[in-house]
């Protein structure tokens, strides 16, 4: 599939020499490029991430164990959160901002292109080394992608290898992270201003600046986790005088803006959607950026809220309960911006649209369930149940993952010049979108019954409701094969896209004046913005 | 500290209806101790929403917890209604022409940003008071001090208890059937998972602290019907309160909530809740078995002595 969109890029390509082949992609500088690279990796996480979550959820079909044993099932959850988070969800938003950011400023390429390709290699290497495990004597991490100590320090062989992948996660991510603020701050079309600049670049702005700040922070963590186990220190040993809460704090310091770094993009990329198909602009423009912004300095001011559980002081109690259900208000803006975008517009129902309307709806119940988890005294009973899984589901996969899922399908046309089949993707919708429900909703009313999260098996008074969610995972999971078909007939062929790609909705934006798919090298000449 | 038990509020009878009907009955049918494997299961979840539990407290959480509910369900109501009319009304196929001129309003924007902040502080203001209720260990009559260790509980009392110590592990009979491939079927064992060897065993109507710490990794105990769940971290003391209404008597159960390793699935919480009395008879016969085993020594552990 990628062999031939080179060859449906090279047709346009007229100046340049780009090396073909494996070399191509290997020694790659070209933003288009490492961004499908990016794309297509995701995918392939999202899809290994999936099949341990169907191991998940046919272990909890029914109670007593019938699959795996309690250790391979702590792997499977640990595995899958980490290859969710840094594999699929991660790398996707940092391609399409590879793919999208220089043609929405108006800049020929990533300001930093060598550094581009590093930080990409350096996902397939982290991945290997973490799925290694698998193989491993003693298994993979199984101490929860939280990675708590003094649990993960009893882990074997796979801990140090789960460090080092996380650092080289890590350092991908400051890298495409630099990448992307040097090259909106440096790279603009002249005219541009920032507050002229997409919503999508600014979602991107904000990220990229809170993955500077905390990446490094989880460095540091597994780092003290890595000298506690092998070289002696007591960071977090309280045998030998330290600190395992110190743990979670620094922890969630990384945690919770991470949290944002998986969900602001997504905003970025609905703010460009919900306006092209309801043809008109988006409603407080300039408040969303503000609204953005909020969210991103708050995210490092609740990162308690992880932890009530854990003791804490009863002022920071009341402290991080606070902040954190300051949060809602900003991402109410937000909310009630988008619905006052459709509001008296000229709305169509594109594949692109049917996910960013479905996120609107999905991503307001997670964001209730947040706001319901922010009571202090109320997150006794929820902390760590499926109530919980629930909370967090709802904002990463009809959240995040339906927000890469529309922006895909919003500018896949643009990328490989043709469209898709559209009746393939609305299928894909609807399947999406009516299991999703299926799969998390009723883990709110098993967490609420008491069902605590990362158990193998369960009391039999939580069988119908797991049963249920079992069948909504396996059927969201058959789903998505249904987006990989798509996107490989479309890469193959069809119909011709033209530039602007949604003729009728007529977006708005530099990628849209752009030939279908752009060229080789775009914006050779900076574009002149009025 | 602790309160003579002519302190301590009788409890009244069947005034408290099915629950406490049904723990009276196997109660007076069976005895104290018959009550450990008897069916009377108080577990006041409906299957699908917060227990509305057994305490004070957990009333005032499940309370709370309904408050956010409907404010959510009313928000919803009003901002999903606002995008189904949007939805059905301005679609460009009925040729809805849009309305261009409709950019921005601040007037409309600081509306909702001041309104969402009203509903917060009205939903802070419960939930910071239940929080200053929460913390506060004062008076308590009982101490009991909870240990979690890779899989178990370790209950060491306090006050008028003192010197009774001994472990909860998962039951015997659950510990076989979710073995993998162990072709029990999880239906047939009573109260799958949730069971113990020897449950805590605690007074009703008396403010109970638990001094919550761990031998190795992180646990968490965790009572649903309590609304109690706090953190067991090695190297940390936890404190936490319950108060069980009288009357409310009967076994109550929980698991650990915080992955502990391989068998964090298996190490249920059971709390069996007495009348004053029935407590203070237990105790007294605990002691007398410590006594006992005291007096004559033998190989085998002292918690499972003094429990039989």
């Amino acid at each position: 599939m990628a062999q031939d969109l080179a060859h449906d890029t090279h047709d346009h390509d007229d100046h340049d020499h780009a090396p073909t082949g494996i070399k191509r992609w290997l020694f790659s500088t070209n933003h288009k490029d490492i961004g499908t690279m990016y794309l297509v990796f995701s995918l392939i996480m999202f899809f290994i991430g999936g099949s341990m979550a169907m191991v998940i959820r046919a272990e909890l079909f029914k109670p007593g164990l019938q699959i795996v044993d309690p250790e391979r099932f702590n792997q499977m959850t640990t595995m899958h959160a980490l290859i969710m988070i840094f594999g699929a969800v991660m790398p996707s938003f940092v391609g399409l901002a590879n793919w999208m950011v220089p043609l929405q400023i108006g800049a020929p390429d990533m300001a930093l292109p060598r550094m581009n390709n590093l930080s990409f290699w350096l996902l397939p290497f982290a991945f290997t080394i973490l799925l290694s495990t698998l193989f491993m004597p003693g298994g993979a991490p199984a101490a929860g992608w939280t990675m708590y100590p003094p649990l993960v320090l009893q882990s074997g062989d796979s801990m140090p290898m789960l460090i080092f992948a996380v650092h080289l996660m890590g350092a991908s991510s400051i890298m495409g992270a630099i990448n992307i603020v040097v090259t909106i701050m440096n790279m603009r079309a002249p005219g541009m201003n920032l507050l002229k600049m997409p919503l999508f670049c600014w979602s991107w702005l904000i990220t990229a600046y809170l993955l500077i700040a905390v990446m490094p922070v989880l460095a540091g963590a597994v780092t003290m986790l890595l000298t506690d186990h092998f070289f002696g220190t007591s960071f977090f040993n309280p045998a030998g005088g330290g600190d395992p809460l110190m743990f979670e704090h620094v922890f969630w310091f990384f945690g919770h803006p991470e949290v944002y770094i998986m969900i602001l993009p997504a905003f970025g990329i609905i703010s460009e959607i919900l306006p092209t198909f309801s043809r008109k602009p988006l409603f407080g423009a300039t408040s969303m950026i503000y609204a953005i912004a909020s969210i991103a300095f708050l995210s490092f001011i609740v990162w308690g809220h992880h932890m009530f559980v854990d003791g804490m002081p009863m002022a920071a109690q009341l402290f991080f309960m606070m902040s954190t259900m300051l949060i809602a208000v900003p991402t109410g803006v937000k909310v009630f911006n988008w619905t006052a975008t459709m509001w008296r517009g000229s709305l169509s129902f594109e594949p692109p649209m049917l996910f960013a309307i479905a996120f609107l709806f999905l991503f307001s119940i997670g964001g209730f369930s947040g706001l319901m988890l922010a009571l202090t005294p109320v997150d006794f009973q929820y902390n760590n149940t499926y109530f919980v899984v629930a909370h967090f589901h709802y904002v990463l996969v009809p959240g995040a993952i339906f927000a890469v899922m529309g922006a895909v399908y919003y500018w896949l046309p643009k990328w490989t010049g043709h469209m898709y089949d559209m009746t393939l993707a609305k299928t894909h919708f609807w399947l999406s979108a009516i299991f999703v429900n299926v799969l998390f909703f009723p883990q709110h009313f098993l967490g609420l019954a008491g069902m605590p999260r990362r158990i193998p098996d369960y009391a039999v008074q939580f069988t119908d409701w797991n049963m249920v969610s079992s069948i909504g995972g396996f059927a969201f999971g058959a789903s998505q094969i249904l987006f990989v078909i798509l996107i490989v007939k479309c890469v193959r062929g069809g119909q011709k896209a033209t530039d602007a790609v949604w003729d009728g909705a007529m977006p708005t934006g530099l990628e849209w004046t752009l030939s279908s798919p752009p060229p080789f090298h775009s914006f050779t000449v900076a574009p002149e913005i009025k | 500290m602790s309160a003579p038990a002519s302190d301590i509020r009788r409890p009244r009878g069947l005034l408290h209806g099915r629950l406490s009907k049904a723990a009276a009955r196997s109660a007076s049918a069976l005895g104290g101790s018959a009550l450990l494997c008897a069916s009377a299961v108080a577990n006041t979840s409906n299957g699908y929403n917060l227990p509305v539990g057994v305490t004070q407290m957990s009333r005032d959480i499940y309370d709370l917890h309904m408050e956010a509910f409907w404010i959510c369900v009313v928000i919803a109501i009003v901002v999903f209604g606002a995008m189904i009319y949007s939805l059905v009304k301005f679609r460009a196929s009925q040729g809805a022409v849009p309305d261009t001129t409709m950019l921005h309003s601040t007037k409309v924007e600081i509306i909702w940003t001041i309104v969402p902040v009203v509903i917060l502080v009205v939903m802070a203001i419960p939930a910071a008071e239940l929080i200053l209720k929460m913390e506060d260990m004062r008076n308590s009559d009982l101490s009991i001090r909870v240990t979690g260790y890779q899989w178990k509980w370790e209950y060491q009392y306090m006050d008028a208890g003192a010197g009774i110590d001994f472990f909860s592990t998962l039951k015997q009979d659950s510990n076989f059937a979710r073995e993998l491939h162990s072709g029990v079927d999880p239906n047939t064992v009573p109260n799958y998972l949730l069971d113990v060897d020897h449950p805590l065993v605690v007074p009703s109507g008396t403010k109970v602290r638990i001094i919550l710490t761990s031998g190795d990794v992180i646990h968490a105990w965790y009572v649903p019907d309590f609304a109690l769940k706090r953190s067991a971290v090695p190297g940390f003391i936890n404190e936490l309160w319950f108060k069980v209404d009288p009357g409310k008597e009967g076994i109550y159960r929980g698991q650990c909530a915080a992955l502990c390793g391989r068998d964090h699935g298996f190490m249920p919480v059971v709390v069996d809740v007495r009348t004053p009395d029935d407590f203070k008879k237990w105790v007294e016969e605990q002691k007398a078995q410590i006594k006992q085993a005291a007096a004559a020594p033998t190989d085998a552990p002292r918690s499972a002595q003094a429990l039989n």
